[in-house]
């Protein structure tokens, strides 16, 4: 059973990696990378390190998205707020 | 002296930023015209928009041969699992038999990169406050980079941080973030008997505080965290870090002399200084990643 869900969350890891370079929108690039780093942290937790993933779950899904989103705002990316 | 004065004057004129000549008639009187070598080839729009296809081939190409470089790399690597493999080596032996005992931490990674390889982790520190450093450097307004306009803009979002109505971002903020923050110093303080330590919790912690600051505004935030509070914490864990990890340093590197008690493993107050560095690790990692998004949005913390 646990094969098969991994095998599941490799091709979802691989079908985001693909859909964030393929993507021409940069704001559903960062959020297809929390997907990304979502899917990584549970992939470390059937790899027993549990220490990694909580790290991935904080910094990948979490924080480094909100700095993305704070400079794509920065650079006037963003429709619907002022910068946009 | 006049020379003196002068020099003085370039190098500071240099520092702010503003290139200023020596003896700016004598240059004008005697500068030729720079001939400019033109050495590139004048590529126009239309050359480079019929290349599409010589690009697209390059790019397929150069993509294929990187991994082809490193898949051929991991042919060659030792099969996984196999027992004469390179890492089956007598310093991992050491550190799973006596890790316990010489560490006291039950988690071994913890007593890894907090006792036997602890300077990794004040370089890596040293690394964070770094980046947070520069970020500073580049972002923090002051007097010279801060127009009209952003303190205007800067007022307008206090004013809709205090009186916009946002109930789910600020109910769930309400709730949350003390759960989020908790559960970060959790992970920071059983760091030694469970998976986490100082790197995890600390960005827990952080991403709790950054729920509360974009739900609250900064205005709130600033009653209790401003930027001499961030200065304070992450330069006193940085030294106390080093405080701790030079007195093993100096003396041997081998806790020769004073021996640090290392109390029962499993116990929370146990292992010697790993909990302490722990601690210093969290501090340091919550207050750069809150500094990263505080200085993102307003500039300042």
């Amino acid at each position: 059973m646990s094969e098969v869900i991994q095998i599941i969350l490799l091709v979802f890891l691989v079908a985001c990696a693909l859909a964030v370079s393929l993507t021409k929108n940069l704001f559903v690039a960062v959020i297809v990378f929390m997907g990304y780093s979502s899917i990584m942290a549970v992939i470390w937790l059937f790899l027993e390190s549990p220490d990694l993933a909580i790290t991935e779950a904080a910094v990948g899904a979490g924080v480094d998205s909100i700095l993305f989103f704070l400079t794509l705002k920065k650079v006037h990316y963003l429709k619907g707020t002022r910068e946009g | 002296m006049e020379e003196k004065k002068k020099l003085w004057k370039h190098i500071k004129a240099w520092v702010d930023g503003e290139e200023v000549i020596l003896d700016a008639d004598k240059y004008i009187i005697t500068r030729s015209k720079k001939v400019k070598k033109d050495w590139r080839r004048q590529f126009s729009v239309e050359t480079i928009k019929g290349n599409t296809k010589l690009y697209g081939f390059l790019s397929v190409a150069i993509s294929a041969l990187f991994i082809g470089i490193m898949l051929s790399v991991v042919n060659d690597l030792p099969e996984f699992g196999n027992p004469s493999n390179p890492v089956d080596n007598e310093v991992m032996e050491r550190y799973l038999e006596s890790g316990i005992e010489e560490t006291g931490a039950v988690n071994f990674v913890a007593g890894m990169i907090l006792d036997y390889r602890a300077f990794d982790t004040f370089a890596e520190a040293n690394v964070l406050f770094l980046a947070v450093m520069s970020v500073v450097l580049l972002l923090k307004k002051d007097k010279q980079n801060y127009s009209e306009k952003e303190e205007r803009e800067n007022r307008e979002d206090d004013f809709f941080d205090e009186n916009e109505k946002r109930p789910i971002l600020k109910i769930g903020g309400k709730i949350l973030a003390p759960l989020i923050i908790l559960y970060g110093i959790y992970v920071v303080l059983n760091g030694h008997l469970s998976p986490g330590g100082g790197f995890s919790g600390g960005t827990i912690i952080g991403a709790g505080l950054i729920l509360y600051a974009s739900a609250y505004g900064q205005k709130k935030m600033q009653t209790f965290f401003t930027f001499r509070t961030f200065t304070l914490i992450c330069v006193g864990g940085l030294l106390t870090y080093c405080a701790c990890k030079s007195y093993s340093f100096f003396t041997g590197a081998n806790h020769v002399g004073f021996e640090i008690p290392k109390g029962i493993p499993g116990n929370i107050l146990s292992a010697g200084f790993i909990l302490p560095l722990n601690i210093c690790v969290g501090l340091i990692v919550a207050c750069t990643m809150y500094g990263f998004y505080a200085l993102f949005t307003k500039g300042d913390i």
